[in-house]
């Protein structure tokens, strides 16, 4: 997929014939493959594969399919974001980046489509009887997955391969199959979504399991809010991903111009990462609640059952991503003439970010010895017992999200002094915007101690729209305030601590590692149902296993996913020339911030030009 | 005061592990502690290490240690200091000890999806407190009956304020369920409530065992409307109220 001149539209074209044959072509050996092997194969609900767990190997290859495909769907997001900033900014850079990360692709469709296909395999030979119920109540939907494959894998190469082609004038067709390469891989998820989430929550099938209305099983409690929290994970994955590269290169670098390059790229894809992790929580919590309305026992299972010490490992995980990114941030004002200015407040962020870990993090049922439990009279402790329930944890990541998101702001302010005449009342609305949100958080934390669960759920609702009121606010001051400001010096890009390139690869590992250990949780907690309180696990495996055990099997297969995607990097930038220096207008962070926020929340556009900053023209 | 970076670190370390060791009461569990230590040290770390001239201050006094620059005595405590601290802690952690091994429980026991009461298979999503009527002298009548049934049976487990200390409690590990407890019943429905009350102890699901629970089995001793007006009684006189979802009545899609 590599090019070093501008393919005429026949190469173009040439080139799609080629993905799809290729994907026809792998359809078409699963099938052969599934046939044959079920033909052969003894008649039997389940088979087991070589002695090996058929359960372990569905997750393994499931895990790492939905993790290439988070891939594949999270980076032409990015990649279709940065070329807008790109064409917004008229700044060359971004739809280099763009380019780069789309020459990707290519590669980790064919593993995606690879891993798609054993795994097919994998459920027709190894849970023949519960395939054969789900294949035959969702045939129309397996239809359009296919129609939906060969959809984005033209559209796909479509994209990359008129990427030169359709410059200029034509740009706006490039962006529109850019949009199409969205929707389709955003289609190919609700549909994907709908088996899995069917196996959750049952909707639509009568007492014998027969299906009554296709559209219930479709539209069932699980599927809208799994849909959303996907889609915005992919965004945050994708971006992580695109920083933990530039962070490795960047570490690599052996020039002071790589060097520039690599920091810009990781920034770019940290604060994409960031901007669509923040609402993530939220997109969460709506699932929860869904599960939890769908069924009680489900729902205590997973948040106070078996498997509530997971969401422990699942809080140190997302409070390290919190600390990750701040300080990555702060160390990114050392680069940043005039960033000085706001150490100040770092050290109150700082404290709202450790406290709100550590209520985040404070198990409801303590691990404790005899003497320990006598002492607390049980196994609650009357004070700490407070900071293990919802009310408490909402409270503190509720706050996390609102000085990471002052992180954020503070950042991007960098090097600038706002002009405008109104620029104190400016900052004094913002200001006071933000300690609003933190009041309302507070203030409904505290009081939905003392309010049935039903009005405490709605309270969450009350918090999130503070912060959320608080950004839009924010933001929306922020961007007039800072139109034709005083700049004091360009941002050094690529001067840098090295360590701060380790935060960005830790944001990477942390989310894949969070995919693989929610995903255990959401298909976990169905226990000894494959399709739950209707279709009953009847294997050896049907048991819940122990956590060790379980987040072992998590921890392996994010190891092989990132041994998989460093190959897949490895092969697609052997062939890269060296970079050619080249200098272009435009190389801060601030404007980096500012389109790429303009981008995600539909603001107005960030300024472009601005100075300093070192490009190098990337060759595919 | 930059300078100072790794003396003022260390303080505030020391002065968070004697703050959380003397002024939680009742003590906090050492896994508790270890939760809270590792996150303060990460935190105090992630601030020195997220700017530079912190950072160079903070490993500035390491450095003069480690590179031979500091008086011999500094060097020979520390030196010292660190493998001894290391020894201790792994002395802590392997000492033998007359203290019962810790049995890890979940917060909430998962409820079954159908379960038998009074000999009768009873399906738990669809299970609701008949007597929860919107007739409030009704409701209030049910309520003290509940109140009556409860002293006449829980009370010597859950105490007078229903808060899990009554006269028996200190001879069970743990002790009875707390219902003022923000973290008990008002998180759960009453049908869980009522299938922990009827099948007790013994109903317990086998998942994350080994459970505890001298809970007997009220369905055997109680019918099943005494068990309803019981349960109206705790939710009432801990001041809670039972979970209960609105769209469930609304737009029931199951």
């Amino acid at each position: 997929m590599t090019q070093a001149t501008t393919p005429s539209a026949f190469q173009a074209v040439k080139g799609t014939y080629k993905g799809v044959v290729k994907i026809s072509l792998m359809l078409t050996a699963t099938y052969l493959i599934a046939q044959a092997l079920s033909s052969i194969l003894p008649a039997a609900d389940y088979r087991s594969l070589f002695g090996f767990s058929n359960r372990t190997a569905v997750w393994i290859v499931a895990e790492l399919h939905l993790m290439f495909a988070a891939f594949v769907l999270g980076v032409p997001i990015f990649a279709f974001i940065t070329e807008i900033v790109g064409v917004a900014t008229k700044e060359r850079r971004y739809d280099d980046l763009a380019r780069e990360f789309t020459k990707l692709l290519a590669m980790a469709y064919t593993l995606t489509a690879v891993l798609g296909c054993v795994l097919l395999v994998l459920f027709i030979v190894l849970y023949p009887k519960l395939t054969g119920y789900l294949s035959g109540l969702f045939k129309p939907t397996w239809l359009l997955y296919i129609v939906l494959i060969f959809g984005e894998v033209i559209v796909a190469y479509l994209y990359w391969y008129t990427w030169d082609l359709l410059q200029g004038a034509r740009k706006k067709w490039h962006l529109l199959l850019g949009l199409l390469v969205n929707l389709w891989g955003t289609a190919l998820l609700f549909v994907a979504d709908i088996w899995v989430t069917f196996m959750m929550s049952p909707a639509g099938i009568d007492d014998a399991n027969n299906l009554v209305s296709l559209w219930d099983a479709i539209n069932n409690h699980t599927w809208m809010p799994i849909n959303i929290h996907r889609l915005l994970a992919n965004v945050a994955f994708g971006g992580a991903i695109v920083a933990a590269y530039a962070a490795v290169r960047f570490l690599n670098a052996k020039s002071d111009e790589e060097k520039a390059r690599f920091d810009w790229m990781g920034y770019v894809g940290s604060f994409i990462a960031i901007a669509a992790f923040i609402p993530l929580p939220f997109a969460g919590y709506w699932l929860g609640r869904e599960i939890y309305q769908f069924s009680e026992q489900m729902g205590v299972s997973m948040m106070g059952g078996s498997f509530a010490w997971l969401w422990i490992l699942q809080a140190m995980l997302i409070g390290g991503l919190f600390l990750a990114s701040n300080f990555y941030l702060w160390l990114g004002m050392g680069r940043i003439p005039g960033g000085e200015r706001y150490n100040k407040f770092q050290i109150g962020m700082m404290i709202v970010l450790t406290v709100g870990f550590i209520v985040w993090a404070t198990p409801r049922s303590i691990i404790a010895s005899g003497a320990e439990m006598a002492a607390m009279g049980g196994s609650h402790h009357p004070f700490l017992g407070l900071f293990g329930v919802m009310a408490a944890k909402n409270t503190a990541v509720n706050l996390m999200i609102l000085t990471t998101f002052f992180s954020f702001m503070l950042y991007r302010r960098g090097n600038r002094i706002p002009t405008v005449s109104w620029a104190t009342t400016g900052k004094i609305v913002q200001a006071l915007a933000i300690a609003a949100a933190a009041a309302v958080v507070v203030g409904y934390g505290i009081y939905s101690y003392f309010v049935p669960s039903i009005t405490r759920i709605g309270f969450s609702v009350y918090q999130v729209s503070a912060v959320l009121a608080a950004m839009a606010v924010f933001v929306a001051i922020d961007i007039p305030l800072l139109k034709g400001a005083k700049e004091i010096g360009a941002i050094r890009w690529g001067q840098i601590p090295a360590r701060a390139q380790y935060a960005l690869f830790f944001l990477a590992v942390s989310f894949t590692w969070l995919m693989g250990l929610m995903g255990y949780i959401r298909s976990g907690i169905r226990q000894y149902w494959h399709v739950y309180g209707r279709i009953m696990d009847e294997s050896a495996n049907a048991y819940t296993m122990t956590h060790g055990h379980a987040t072992i099997i998590v921890s392996v297969i994010v190891v092989i996913f990132f041994l998989l995607v460093s190959a897949v990097f490895a092969m697609a930038t052997r062939y890269d020339s060296p970079p050619n220096p080249r200098p272009v207008g435009g190389g801060d962070g601030s404007s980096a911030a500012d389109a790429a926020s303009m981008s995600l929340a539909a603001a107005s556009l960030g300024r472009p030009g601005g100075s300093g900053g070192a490009q190098v023209e990337a060759k595919g | 005061m930059v300078r100072w970076t790794f003396y003022i670190a260390l303080v505030l370390w020391l002065a968070i592990l004697v703050g959380l060791k003397l002024l939680v009461r009742p003590p906090m569990p050492v896994s508790v502690l270890m939760i809270y230590m590792t996150l303060s040290t990460l935190g105090i770390l992630v601030f020195v290490a997220a700017n530079e001239e912190r950072f160079q201050a903070f490993v500035a006094p390491l450095r003069s240690v480690f590179e031979a620059r500091a008086p011999k005595a500094v060097q020979a405590l520390v030196l010292a200091g660190i493998p001894l601290l290391i020894g201790w802690g792994a002395w802590l952690r392997t000492a033998p000890s007359w203290d019962a091994p810790f049995e890890p429980r979940v917060v909430h026991p998962e409820p079954p999806s159908a379960f038998t009461s009074h000999g009768k298979r009873i399906d738990a999503a669809a299970l609701k407190n008949p007597l929860r009527v919107g007739d409030p002298a009704k409701l209030a009548q049910y309520t003290a009956e509940g109140k009556t049934i409860y002293y006449q049976n829980c009370f010597f487990c859950h105490g007078d304020a229903l808060a899990g200390d009554g006269h028996f409690a200190n001879a069970f590990t743990p002790i009875p369920a707390n219902f003022r407890d923000v973290g008990t019943i008002s998180m759960l429905q009453e049908s869980f409530v009522y299938w922990r009350v009827a099948t007790g102890g013994p109903g317990l699901p086998k998942g994350a065992t080994p459970w505890l629970s001298a809970m007997p089995v009220w369905q055997d001793m109680l019918s099943e409307e005494d068990i309803w007006k019981a349960i109206l009684y705790i939710y009432e006189g801990s001041g809670s109220t039972p979970r209960t979802w609105e769209e469930e009545v609304k737009h029931d899609k199951h």
